[in-house]
């Protein structure tokens, strides 16, 4: 039983959501193998190398694989796909993308987003934006599956001395091409990876107006985030959301600030250690899954809380 | 062209599912039922398109029971042209409705496949790419803009850091994130216009495809419930528990 983990990075570095992965799959089984394909992508590779209890790295490095395209990924993890027992990625958006590719031309029902192992054949994800958990038993030869990755504990970055090996990529595949890219530029840890969340909803009321959580985020070295309303209303940029559709989290502290607390985007959030919402309406549901709970006007309460976080 | 919008019935996004007391499944008697969100938004896209005059037909597909009908003929109203229902009572797995689909993409040639990224049922979001796989059509998901020329789409995509724009040979598949535009609310005329309009019905069978499901549900259980906490009254008082008592800052 051999397990291909896909590897998440930036070409240069390795996301944290690999070793995520990579704790799914010990949980699996013991040989674990990671894929880092990409465009000069060997600094990522050889931090995949390090990762604690990765066997053997596969590096596969061409142009044609630089934009993470699906229809490249999935020819190339195709390729090699019969050495495996199972196929893991992160539930990325690169993930979720190529993914369900890979498991149509291998002819095997994913799994998507499983949040634990039972046994090699068996996970739990959550349905239905999260208001049920399915135990799930896959029948396929080859196991496709997405990873929660809020849902295990990433294993140590180090430790680890895997043999790399060259993978050759197939040719590029014709049918699509990049374009171009906005990357939202910030200077706060990833929402997805960050230990602090500090997230703002309908009732911030503008865009403008998510200023006032700024030095909120910077006092707690926070990332931040948004529900769905927000970014609906062009508040903030949608790789800001977080949801049953958009980012899931499960930081220490999750601060909710003008947030109602609707059903998918509680789906998003509601793993977090310690949750504190911050609402003038006592009864906002938000204030059902939350640890600590202001009833009051934000726009006063969270300068006061940068104030008190100050002393 | 032709563009072909795959959409299903799911249970309505306001309603609260109950998971059954036997562990089988969620309680789906006398629930309301809809068109996915994301089909929705699927569904406008094609019309869209049509209204720009890229699109010369717009067919809707569903796969799954008898009631998917009604769902057809909710996107029939909005203005879709036709309706194919591939009729099932087997629980239709991602991998059978992508089989399904391809079958009857093959019988009908469709230049543009347009998909909900996710159904907010089983929140698998797999159908989409799984049918690009088949086909060897190339693939545009989450997406939040998207423009047909010159035998080519172009589509800006929601992706973890921002937005992505690729460049897809047609035909190709799409599948829509939140953001892409705003369904229509359907009138009373266009619903009793989509009476008329043609809805097919077809069999897996017919199409050669085995729909058995490869993941069995073991079980389906309640998550965890989280505790509600306490209300402080004030920033100070939170800031002492956030120290002292959860330890988190």
């Amino acid at each position: 039983m051999t397990i291909l983990v896909i590897a998440e990075h930036d070409h240069g570095t390795l996301k944290v959501a690999t070793r995520n992965t990579v704790a799914a799959a010990k949980q699996i089984g013991s040989e674990i193998h990671v894929l880092v394909a990409g465009n000069n992508c060997g600094a990522a590779a050889k931090a995949a190398a390090q990762i604690e209890g990765v066997a053997k790295v596969l590096h596969s490095d061409a142009p044609q694989l630089g934009e993470f395209l699906a229809e490249n990924v999935s020819a190339l993890v195709v390729s090699i796909a019969k050495r495996y027992s199972h196929i893991l990625a992160p539930a990325t958006s690169n993930g979720k993308d190529v993914t369900p590719r890979i498991a149509a031309l291998l002819d095997a029902q994913q799994i998507s987003e499983i949040i634990a192992v039972e046994s090699p054949d068996t996970f739990v994800r959550p349905i239905y934006a999260g208001n049920a958990l399915a135990t799930v038993q896959s029948k396929d030869a080859i196991k496709v599956i997405t990873v929660r990755i809020t849902g295990f504990d990433a294993v140590a970055a180090s430790g680890g001395s895997a043999v790399l090996e060259t993978l050759v990529a197939p040719p590029d595949s014709g049918l699509s091409a990049f374009i171009s890219r906005e990357v939202s530029k910030s200077e706060r840890p990833e929402l997805t990876a960050a230990k602090i969340v500090v997230s703002g909803g309908r009732g911030m009321g503008s865009g403008e107006n998510f200023k006032i959580l700024e030095p909120l985020a910077d006092k707690l070295n926070a990332a931040m985030g948004a529900s769905r309303a927000a970014v609906d209303a062009g508040f903030v940029p949608n790789d800001w959301q977080v949801g049953q559709t958009g980012k899931i989290v499960a930081p220490d502290l999750y601060v909710a600030v003008g947030i109602s607390g609707a059903i998918q985007h509680l789906a998003g959030m509601k793993d977090s250690r310690v949750i504190v919402a911050i609402n003038k309406d006592e009864e906002a549901p938000i204030f059902s899954v939350a640890d600590y709970g202001i009833v009051g006007d934000l726009f006063k309460v969270v300068p006061q809380l940068v104030e008190e976080l100050k002393k | 062209m032709k563009a072909l919008v795959s959409i299903k019935r799911v249970i309505d996004y306001n309603v609260k599912v109950r998971v059954k007391s036997d562990g089988t499944g969620v309680e789906t008697a006398n629930v309301k039922m809809s068109m996915n969100p994301f089909d929705e938004i699927a569904v406008e896209e094609a019309m869209r398109l049509k209204e720009a005059g890229v699109v010369t037909e717009v067919l809707v597909v569903s796969c799954g029971v008898a009631a998917c009908q009604e769902t057809l003929r909710t996107a029939l109203a909005i203005g879709a042209d036709r309706a194919i229902l591939v009729e099932s009572d087997v629980a239709l797995q991602p991998l059978a409705v992508a089989k399904l689909l391809k079958a009857v993409c093959q019988k009908e040639n469709p230049q543009l496949v347009i998909l909900g990224k996710q159904a907010i049922d089983d929140d698998s979001n797999q159908t989409g790419q799984m049918l690009a796989a088949l086909l060897n059509w190339p693939q545009a998901t989450f997406a939040s803009k998207v423009q047909v020329a010159d035998g080519k789409a172009q589509v800006t995509r929601e992706v973890d850091g921002g937005l992505e724009t690729v460049s897809l040979k047609l035909p190709a598949i799409i599948t829509t994130d939140l953001r892409l535009n705003e369904p229509r609310y359907v009138t009373l005329p266009n619903i009793m216009k989509a009476k008329k309009k043609p809805l097919e019905n077809l069999k897996p069978d017919a199409l050669g495809v085995d729909v058995a499901p490869r993941v069995s549900i073991l079980r389906v259980v309640d998550p965890p419930k989280r505790k509600a906490g306490v209300k402080v009254p004030d920033a100070k008082a939170l800031v002492e528990k956030l120290r002292n008592e959860a330890k988190v800052i």
